[in-house]
């Protein structure tokens, strides 16, 4: 698992493939909505949506570009025939995905602070609700990606599929995010009940990975 | 092989909606609050109950068909979420009516479970997509079976984090509606309840069997090397 993530993490570092276009379309879409919302600074459920949805997008794009590389070398028969548990694939996918995430996150929060916040109070929290919807994320889109991959409609169909599938992400993360961004200051009303929802999915949908990606790679 | 037991099936199932709908419309008393738009409910709900069932059942039969390799079973799970599909979409339309002769809204954002079942709805009307975007017949069943339990552990957990939502806005309007139910009006809806999912249990099977037999007389066919008439690409699972 250690060596498949180490592949990845290096290979994404080289070839720099998926990260910066990520983090690009993140802060383009930051400026889009500026205009688009004509607002120069945002608050509660505006900011969090503005920021979960920019987010969300960007992360499909990522997640979308996981097993190309995989499909296009030949990386899938090499796995089938190395002698490794087959969980270890997804293990170490969702881990690369998380990491892409968290440097997502690492360039595109502060940005969208920069651009819209008033003060920096509410990062800390805001990371760790960040971080709890990126793990979820992390097990649904690898869980996605590795099927639309082998599909003739793969560009199209992760997007599609995973939309629906991350609606309780969404609504969870942006129940957490909305409070600590209110105009007075961070206030944690229910943010709780929201990393515990957030929880919830991660576990779920973590099991779920574990238990079907055996199916996914036999052939 | 599928065709067995089909014709009774139909005929209770016919037997059945004919008494439902004669207790809707005879038997069960006016809604004192809604009047006679409330009789839509016996048809609302019991679809809405039958169609969460089925998307459940769909993934109770991807796991048999991931643990068993037996592709019978996918076939099971794919008409099974098919049906339900189907049904989806009347739930959506009927739930629209009744929500404007009740609400006056056509959509209403701050119920639960009308949200909580579009949701549900779109992400399974995405598995024809999935599933014919696959070429491959064997990882076509075997990623459509995953697709059915990624789906059926997602659908409670959308329920609840969409209820949680609105939960402090909004009393339950469903969950307390239903325990005040007076008998009449119970029995009704059970009937109507018991009729819905004999419906869909009959389609269910029909339309099995029209897949078998498509399936067998393509065989056939390629057993007589003629060339297959008018098949399309996107055909549906084959049931041996």
């Amino acid at each position: 698992m250690i060596a498949i993530l180490a592949k990845d993490l290096r290979t994404e570092l080289r070839t720099l493939q998926s990260l910066p276009a990520m983090a690009l379309f993140a802060v383009t879409t930051f400026v889009i909505f500026r205009f688009g919302l004509d607002r120069t600074a945002l608050s509660g459920s505006l900011a969090a949506g503005v920021l979960w949805v920019t987010l969300l997008f960007a992360a499909i794009l990522g997640i979308n570009r996981l097993f190309v590389a995989e499909r296009e070398e030949g990386g899938f028969d090499a796995i089938r025939l190395a002698p490794i548990d087959r969980t270890a694939v997804f293990a170490a996918k969702a881990t690369a995905l998380l990491v892409y995430l968290l440097a997502l996150e690492l360039v595109a929060v502060p940005v969208f602070a920069i651009f819209f916040l008033d003060s920096a109070a509410a990062l800390p929290p805001l990371a760790l609700a960040l971080l709890l919807a990126d793990i979820g994320l992390a097990a649904t889109g690898t869980l996605i990606s590795s099927m639309a991959v082998n599909s003739r409609a793969r560009d199209l169909l992760t997007p599609l599929v995973l939309l629906p599938l991350a609606v309780p992400l969404s609504i969870a993360a942006t129940g957490a995010i909305e409070p600590l961004l209110g105009v007075g200051g961070p206030a944690y009303d229910r943010f709780g009940t929201w990393l515990a929802v957030l929880g919830l999915y991660d576990l779920i949908f973590l099991l779920v990975g574990y238990a079907v990606f055996d199916f996914l790679l036999e052939d | 092989m599928y065709g067995k037991g089909l014709k009774p099936l139909s005929i209770a199932t016919v037997a059945a909606l004919a008494l439902s709908l004669s207790l809707v419309f005879f038997y069960a008393p006016l809604d004192a609050d809604q009047g006679f738009v409330q009789k839509i409910f016996y048809l609302h709900v019991p679809l809405a109950i039958v169609a969460l069932l089925g998307f459940v059942a769909g993934g109770v039969f991807a796991i048999a068909h991931l643990r068993s390799g037996d592709s019978k079973w996918d076939a099971y799970s794919y008409v099974s979420i098919h049906m339900s599909v189907i049904f989806g979409v009347a739930v959506l339309i009927t739930g629209a009516i009744w929500a404007k002769a009740s609400w006056g809204h056509w959509w209403v954002w701050d119920e639960p479970t009308l949200v909580s079942f579009l949701i549900v709805f779109l992400m399974y009307a995405t598995y024809y997509p999935f599933r014919y975007a696959i070429e491959d017949r064997d990882r076509q069943a075997r990623y459509a079976s995953v697709f059915a339990i990624t789906a059926g552990a997602f659908v409670p957990l959308n329920f609840m984090a969409v209820r949680m939502a609105e939960s402090l806005v909004h009393p339950r309007t469903f969950a307390t509606a239903e325990g005040g139910l007076p008998a009449e009006m119970m029995l009704t809806f059970l009937v109507s309840l018991g009729a819905t999912g004999l419906l869909w249990t009959t389609l269910v099977k029909f339309e099995l069997t029209a897949k078998s037999a498509s399936g067998q007389l393509k065989r056939l066919r390629r057993a007589l090397d003629a060339p297959p008439s008018g098949g399309s690409s996107r055909v549906a699972p084959e049931v041996s």
